[in-house]
């Protein structure tokens, strides 16, 4: 968005505008700071605010509200000229596109962008290029002329009102204020991007699909004809075998997570001297820094491939793209976040309850066994529940390890795929955005979401409940 | 209680006693469960690293062929005084092949010399035409130049292709074979160090292919993340510590961090697609896209530890500049913030190993691309560099799997010195009250 080729003229460009802006803000600072110390001939004693701030005031009054402008009027500029360009086009060539106006103005962009030569269309669609650019190049200028003008009307009336009594320090904290509360609200912003984007496109495809053919169906096949005359690819859009095949992957990636997990966690917490924690645990903190990109390779062509050699040797016929090899590695990588997460609990564990069973004579097995663990399980159960969101939403090693193919099973060493593979699979290469196609990944999307939220929150509601407990 | 009961009822401690040896082979196995725990994640780490070294170290050395080309303009189609155009556009490939088929003059069917043209990467042409064409001076003299050797050949040659196997299961036949070992014997083979690795883009060829472009893609998409998400994260951090009043809506703020740094990063991605791409109408595949994205992903890592950060800060540095007069954003700026910043920091530096380290939400914003040409800029085409490791991952060729696990090294030494960094500016930086 910074800047598009087609876009020279003689009017500034957008990054050199907004250049112009930032060093105005800065000329704006020197005048304003100038201006505070002059007033009082130099005694920045007898000012109610700094200098620097007097500065900080003319700058931002120099600074923002043309800064906005510039910012409304570069989201909208190319919307409303592609809109006045369309309205102009003669109808008959919206009707020839089949009345569809976005071919259209692709159309119309490649030939301003020279990506195809105006002479292989029709001289009406070179004719809107024209106007397009025209109308382009007077925003341009517009734009520019009116940002300047109001940052000079600005930096001229800020710095007019600097003077001995000027309370700018209270209205430049108050800028800054207004700025921390904006930052800090964005994260509610995104969860309600995140839920909006999401629901809107799945109502739109639960409005094409029965809501309940998409939870309990048990095919998934989402190849929809092209033309309405094929034949055997009317899309079906069973969710059951995805749902399956997540949970059978996550399960095996937690029978390998948990116990190694738990127990590297108990050991190292309640055995291990502090030279060998001081080791052993940043070397578990690696397998969580490892890309999963990088993991999924490993799972494809080492693990997958020596699950497969071994299931021959022993008479087991093994898919190549089998789910116990996904799994198995999915669990490595989920053993960190088990072991960090148990390992917190088990040392918030008082230390008076083991010496209270150790007064009774039990070992340090029994003590962790009947004592330490029971009284640190639901903060081990909101681990495993955030380990299990974890393995639910893991993109990278299924898209890589497990298949595509959609089989309803519970073998493990049969190829299945998940819920995050399809995503993947729907959305990328080409896609047009109405088909039911596309549309069922935001669907397996809401699903994703909704359920890592559920676990997430079950997780993190156990853990505080469980720190209040336990520090009383 | 008298002595009698004592004789017929055992012992307490005799009961205690008769169990001790269970008890403790029940505390060996124990500790024996622990210990094999942790040896599993051990070995599975050394396991993991050993495969991918083992795998990807060749792909930093390369088979070279020595040419002698005899740069005859007559073949290379060219009159005396030659003009860019015309060195552009000059018969490089042609020369090539013409001084292949004078090094091995018995070749002479016609599918026998497209074989031999074989052994020779495509690139070779290039190689020379970027030589003459900074070099015209060299018409007409006779050049040596070392050009990468196929892909099929650096498998060979680097052992991962069996000579001993029948012919029709391997892809390098006994004529190239034999071509080979008499280019060997004229000390023509060479093993160099594959600069073009570092230097080139994607390619469809592997001899050619290289990570330039996707590391790139990669710088562009951290800075606008850094750019973003430092900044906002402070600021959300700042004012969640130092101002926020304890009420519902801060509170839904603290639950929205905490809830978001464990949503799956393909959510992200699907945010980023709807959001930025269809609403907004952001250019696809570009590293300002998925700069945003990652932001949102990785803002409640820098958040979390930033708060931490000034957390540490103790109240009394508060306090003394409240005392004297500072206004609350002064204590901040010119107290509080210096003092927490090594902390936030590392945050920073560890949230972006992150972003360095994720694919998943950027597949779905077309970051996923056959990416040739080094990207420029935030909103030129480009991939990142785990994409390109999972691009490379799906090639089919043999010595696409050295160029991943060679990728993969990269990424890697690039995370190890990210939170090497992390960890010098806690140890250094970070103030201990």
């Amino acid at each position: 968005m910074l800047t598009w080729p087609f876009l020279s003229g003689d009017s500034m460009q957008p990054t050199t505008l907004l250049l112009v802006l930032i060093v105005m803000a800065f000329i704006a600072y020197q005048l304003g700071m100038r201006r505070s110390l002059a007033v009082v001939g130099g005694k920045a004693t007898q000012l109610h605010s700094l200098p620097s701030y007097h500065g900080s005031f003319v700058a931002l009054v120099a600074f923002i509200p043309a800064f906005l402008v510039f910012a409304v009027w570069q989201g909208f500029e190319e919307t409303v000229v592609t809109h006045i360009v369309i309205s102009d086009l003669p109808a008959e060539i919206v009707a020839q596109e089949q009345g569809s106006i976005s071919l259209v103005v692709s159309n119309i962009k490649n030939i301003v962008s020279g990506a195809v030569s105006a002479s292989d269309l029709s001289p009406v669609l070179q004719q809107a290029s024209d106007q397009y650019l025209a109308l382009l190049a007077k925003s341009k200028a517009w734009l520019t002329a009116v940002v300047l003008m109001l940052s000079l009307a600005g930096l001229f009336a800020a710095w007019r009102a600097v003077n001995k009594d000027a309370r700018t320090r209270n209205w430049v904290e108050k800028v800054i204020l207004v700025f921390l509360i904006a930052s800090s609200s964005i994260a509610v912003l995104t969860t309600l991007g995140i839920i909006l984007s999401v629901l809107f496109e799945s109502v739109r495809f639960f409005g094409q699909v029965p809501f309940a053919d998409f939870m309990f169906g048990t095919t998934w096949s989402p190849q929809t004809a092209l033309r309405s005359d094929q034949v055997g690819s009317s899309g079906s859009f069973g969710a059951i075998p995805l749902f399956v095949g997540t949970l059978l992957i996550s399960f095996i990636a937690m029978v390998v997570a948990v116990p190694i997990g738990l127990m590297s966690a108990i050991y190292l917490s309640e055995y291990a001297t502090p030279r060998v924690r001081s080791i052993v645990k940043p070397l578990l903190e690696i397998l969580a820094g490892i890309p999963t990109v990088v993991y999924g390779f490993f799972a494809a062509l080492t693990v997958a491939p020596l699950i497969r050699g071994v299931g021959a040797n022993i008479g087991l016929d093994v898919a190549s793209e089998s789910a116990l090899a996904a799994g198995l590695v999915m669990g490595i990588m989920i053993i960190p976040f088990i072991s960090s997460l148990s390992d917190d609990v088990i040392n918030a564990v008082p230390q008076a309850m083991r010496d209270g069973a150790y007064a009774l004579g039990a070992t340090q097995s029994e003590t962790l066994r009947k004592v330490v663990l029971p009284a640190a399980l639901p903060g081990v159960i909101a681990g495993i529940l955030l380990g299990v969101s974890r393995a639910i939403g893991e993109t990278m090693i299924v898209v890589m390890a497990a298949g595509l193919a959609a089989n309803l099973t519970l073998n493990p060493l049969d190829a299945v795929t998940t819920v995050t593979v399809q995503i993947v699979t729907l959305l990328t290469g080409d896609q047009e955005f109405d088909s039911a196609k596309t549309l069922a990944a935001f669907a397996l999307g809401l699903m994703l979401f909704v359920s890592t939220l559920i676990l997430n929150i079950i997780a993190l509601y156990v853990v505080r409940k469980y720190r209040e407990e336990i520090s009383v | 209680m008298g002595a009698e009961t004592n004789s017929t009822r055992p012992r307490t401690i005799d009961i205690v006693n008769a169990g001790m040896a269970k008890r403790h082979a029940a505390e060996w196995r124990f500790r024996l469960y622990g210990k094999l725990a942790i040896a599993a994640a051990m070995l599975f780490l050394i396991f993991m690293f050993s495969s991918i070294i083992y795998k990807g170290h060749s792909a930093f050395v390369q088979t070279f062929i020595g040419l002698d080309i005899t740069l005859n303009p007559e073949k290379l189609g060219l009159g005396n005084h030659p003009d860019k155009k015309a060195l552009a556009a000059a018969n490089y490939s042609g020369l090539v092949k013409s001084t292949l088929r004078d090094m091995f003059p018995d070749v002479t069917k016609r599918k026998d010399k497209r074989k031999l043209y074989k052994i020779v990467s495509t690139g070779a042409s290039y190689q020379l035409a970027d030589l003459v064409k900074s070099n015209p001076d060299l018409i007409g003299t006779q050049i040596k130049i070392w050009v990468p050797a196929d892909d099929e050949i650096d498998m060979l040659m680097k052992g991962y292709i069996d000579r001993d196997l029948p012919e029709s299961d391997r892809r390098v036949n006994d004529q190239q074979i034999a071509w080979i070992d008499e280019l060997a014997s004229q000390n023509r083979l060479e093993n160099r160090f594959n600069v073009g690795f570092f230097t080139n883009g994607d390619s469809r060829d592997a001899e050619l292919a290289g990570i330039l472009a996707a590391l790139s893609g990669s710088f562009f998409t951290l800075i606008v993340t850094l750019l973003l998400a430092f900044p906002l994260a402070v600021a959300t951090a700042i004012y969640l510590e130092e101002f926020a009043p304890k009420n519902r809506w801060t509170d839904l703020i603290e639950v929205n961090i905490n809830n978001l740094a464990a949503v799956p990063s393909i959510v992200f991605g699907l945010l980023g697609l709807a959001l930025f791409i269809n609403w907004f109408q952001f250019p696809r595949s570009a590293p300002l896209v998925g700069g945003l994205v990652l932001t949102l992903m990785t803002l409640p890592t820098i958040i979390i530890s930033s708060r931490a950060a000034l957390k540490m800060v103790p109240n009394a540095i508060r306090d003394a500049a409240l005392a004297i007069g500072a206004s609350k954003i002064q204590m901040i700026r010119h107290h509080v913030l210096p003092l927490a910043l090594p902390g936030m920091l590392t945050g920073t530096i560890i949230g972006m190993a992150q972003a360095l380290g994720e694919s998943a939400p950027l597949l779905m914003i077309g970051m996923v691309a056959f990416i040739v040409d080094v990207p420029t800029s935030v909103v030129d085409p480009s991939t990142v560099l785990p994409v390109q490791i999972f691009l490379w991952a799906d090639s089919p060729e043999r010595a696409f799997v050295e160029k991943t696990s060679g990728a993969i090294m990269v990424l890697l030494m690039f995370l190890v010195a990210m939170n090497t960094i992390a960890v010098i500016v806690r140890k250094k930086l970070e103030r201990r009250w």
